[in-house]
């Protein structure tokens, strides 16, 4: 029995048990778009430990929010390809668009997923047709050949996704992007603190920076091959730039006092960051080529968390120069501070959409910490969640969702939420806290 | 039988114990210096186990006895003003430093976890730059007092109530030579 137990125990700790984020969707509304996904054939001699493609895909569209995935066993057929499609069948269950497909092998060991995405309802012009009933007939939008290694099998599957994500809304997919976060766990009364980049399903997390000491503020550079972020590494805070590829970084901030809260210009070559070198923290730019400084703020309160605008022309930062801290607006070369955020005594850090017309921050109320977002024109903030400690919201790059961080059972867990509020996941790690996620940019 | 096992779970007990109280020492041996225990509560051990010590010798920094063995102070919710209880060990920390040249103190600034991560940098910021500015009036050289903020990364108690809250708002000395 006691050594039941212990093997057990070395079971559950056993650290590959918490390395993947798992993903729930916790509630909200389903799409609107009634989407069938047919179970892709395989036409491979042994797909034994192969990834199963259509059900990534079927899992991306779902997490989207924007699709109603019908379920498998209403089917009435499989097809694989076009012409075994009998449309009056998947008309019958309210099917807008479908996706067929199969896997077949390719060259020197390597597999080709072939699919097609068709629109039931579209209805192609029949030439002629005269003034009795238009003929139906199934319209293909998309359909492509996509080959792939073994090894590469899901990230091609999240690409198919983000194909048909496109065709079908119009905006760009975002299956194939990552996420940065932090994840501090105890072990033998140490903490662990690492910095994480992971698929933007939390799949193949990959640690890129560890430190008994914590880790901040990661921010992706506008190309996504570069991380800012806040390191306590030597006891003090310190701002540093790694490449994501290679790994090699620098050490770009290190001066008296605080070094915190980096946020990239739209060209990549400029850091927004807070400083406290002159006694206060204050907003300062950085060239990151010539490493000079330009001080912004100048204000005996808490100048920090700096967001730049999309159109790279002002930066949007924290203060509790009103008395509680609230969102401003200053002009990137220098000038008068904006108050933008007038409801609520707690409105903090800041992060634009891709499209620079709202902000999503932090906002907090009598209940908590939540998740909001701003209109900027209107200055209306909209609550969009409903937990007491969420925090570090960012968009994801095409818009459509926030991810953030909040508490789950006693530990930090990701969420994520539609921008309408209306659907919402979380990213569970098995151990451990997850905190201050970053969602990458497109990488091109 | 049963009252062994009882006699066992207290001794079971008593051994948890003091292995919390080592675990707060290895932690203070580290240069983490997590003060875990309220100055009041060190005072009261001290003066039950070494009743009439006399005089004490050495670095007053090691003197139990001393307002200078309280090494974290506590703060109230979104304040960074400095507890009327702590106006003294703050005095005599300043009185040390100003007396002791060659000594100088990381002020570590701490937060609870609610609000923002960045701005909370900001408040333990703010929270050790106002003990800087006593020992600094006290006669504390600039060089002598760094101020460090860990805002709300490092909590010394990690539940997510008032209690917990209560511990982690904090300012901590930790002398560095």
């Amino acid at each position: 029995m006691l050594r039941n137990t212990l093997l057990m125990m070395i079971i559950v700790f056993t650290p590959s048990a918490w390395a993947v984020l798992d993903i729930e969707i916790t509630g909200g509304e389903v799409g609107e778009h009634p989407i069938a996904i047919v179970p892709f054939s395989w036409e491979v001699k042994n797909r034994a430990g192969l990834e199963d493609v259509s059900k990534v895909l079927s899992a991306d569209l779902k997490r989207s929010g924007r699709f109603e995935l019908i379920a498998e066993k209403k089917f009435l057929e499989y097809p694989h390809h076009g012409g075994e499609v009998n449309f009056e069948n998947w008309r019958a269950l309210g099917v807008e668009s479908l996706v067929v497909g199969r896997v077949v092998p390719g060259e020197q060991g390597s597999y080709v997923i072939q699919f097609q995405l068709f629109d039931i309802y579209k209805r192609a012009p029949v030439q002629d047709a005269g003034p009795a009933e238009p003929e139906y007939k199934i319209k293909q939008i998309i359909g492509y050949s996509l080959p792939s290694a073994a090894r590469d099998l899901r990230r091609t599957a999240h690409y198919m996704s983000d194909l048909v994500y496109e065709a079908l809304t119009g905006e760009k997919g975002i299956f194939t992007t990552r996420i940065a976060y932090v994840t501090a766990i105890t072990q033998a009364k140490k903490k662990n603190y690492q910095l994480r980049i992971a698929d933007m399903d939390g799949q193949n997390p990959f640690t890129v920076l560890k430190s008994h000491e914590p880790i901040m503020s990661p921010a992706w550079s506008p190309d996504a091959r570069r991380l800012a972020y806040v390191s306590f590494e030597n006891k003090k805070s310190q701002l540093y730039v790694q490449h994501v590829d290679s790994g090699k970084r620098q050490l770009v901030s290190s001066s008296k006092g605080v070094n915190s809260a980096p946020a990239w210009s739209p060209d990549g070559s400029k850091l927004a960051l807070t400083l406290s070198r002159d006694g206060n923290l204050e907003i300062y730019t950085m060239d990151l080529n010539t490493r000079k400084l330009r001080r912004l703020t100048r204000n005996g309160a808490i100048d920090t968390e700096p967001a730049w605008s999309p159109d790279g022309k002002s930066i949007v930062f924290v203060s509790d120069r009103s008395g509680r801290p609230q969102v401003y607006r200053i002009p990137v070369s220098g000038g008068r501070a904006e108050r933008m955020t007038f409801q609520g005594k707690y409105n903090a850090r800041p992060s634009y959409s891709p499209d620079g017309k709202t902000l999503t921050l932090v906002h907090g109320d009598s209940q908590g910490y939540h998740i909001a977002i701003l209109d900027i024109a209107s200055g209306v903030i909209d609550v969009v969640t409903d937990g007491r400690l969420d925090e570090s919201p960012s968009f994801a790059p095409n818009g459509s969702m926030i991810l953030y961080a909040t508490s789950g059972a006693r530990r930090g867990i990701l969420s994520a939420v539609s921008a309408d509020g209306k659907v919402k996941q979380r990213l569970v790690l098995q151990e451990g806290d997850v905190r201050e996620p970053a969602w990458a940019p497109h990488r091109n | 039988m049963l009252k062994k096992l009882l006699l066992l779970s207290v001794l079971g007990y008593s051994f948890v114990l003091a292995g919390c109280s080592t675990t707060g020492d290895t932690k203070t041996g580290e240069g983490a210096a997590v003060d875990d225990l309220s100055g009041e509560a060190r005072d009261a051990a001290s003066t039950t186990g070494l009743p009439g010590a006399g005089t004490f010798e050495g670095d007053p920094l090691d003197n139990p006895a001393s307002p200078l063995s309280t090494r974290t102070i506590y703060f109230d919710y979104d304040s960074s003003e400095i507890r009327p209880e702590y106006q003294d060990v703050i005095l005599a920390h300043g009185q040390y430093l100003a007396e002791n040249q060659g000594k100088s103190v990381t002020l570590q600034g701490h937060t609870d976890e609610r609000g923002s991560r960045e701005y909370n940098i900001g408040l333990g910021e703010r929270r050790a730059q106002s003990v800087r500015r006593l020992l600094l009036f006290q006669g504390a050289a600039d060089r002598q007092v760094e101020v460090v903020s860990y805002g709300e990364e490092n909590p010394v108690a990690e539940g997510h109530d008032e209690s917990s809250y209560s511990q982690n708002r904090r300012a901590e000395f930790i002398y560095t030579r």
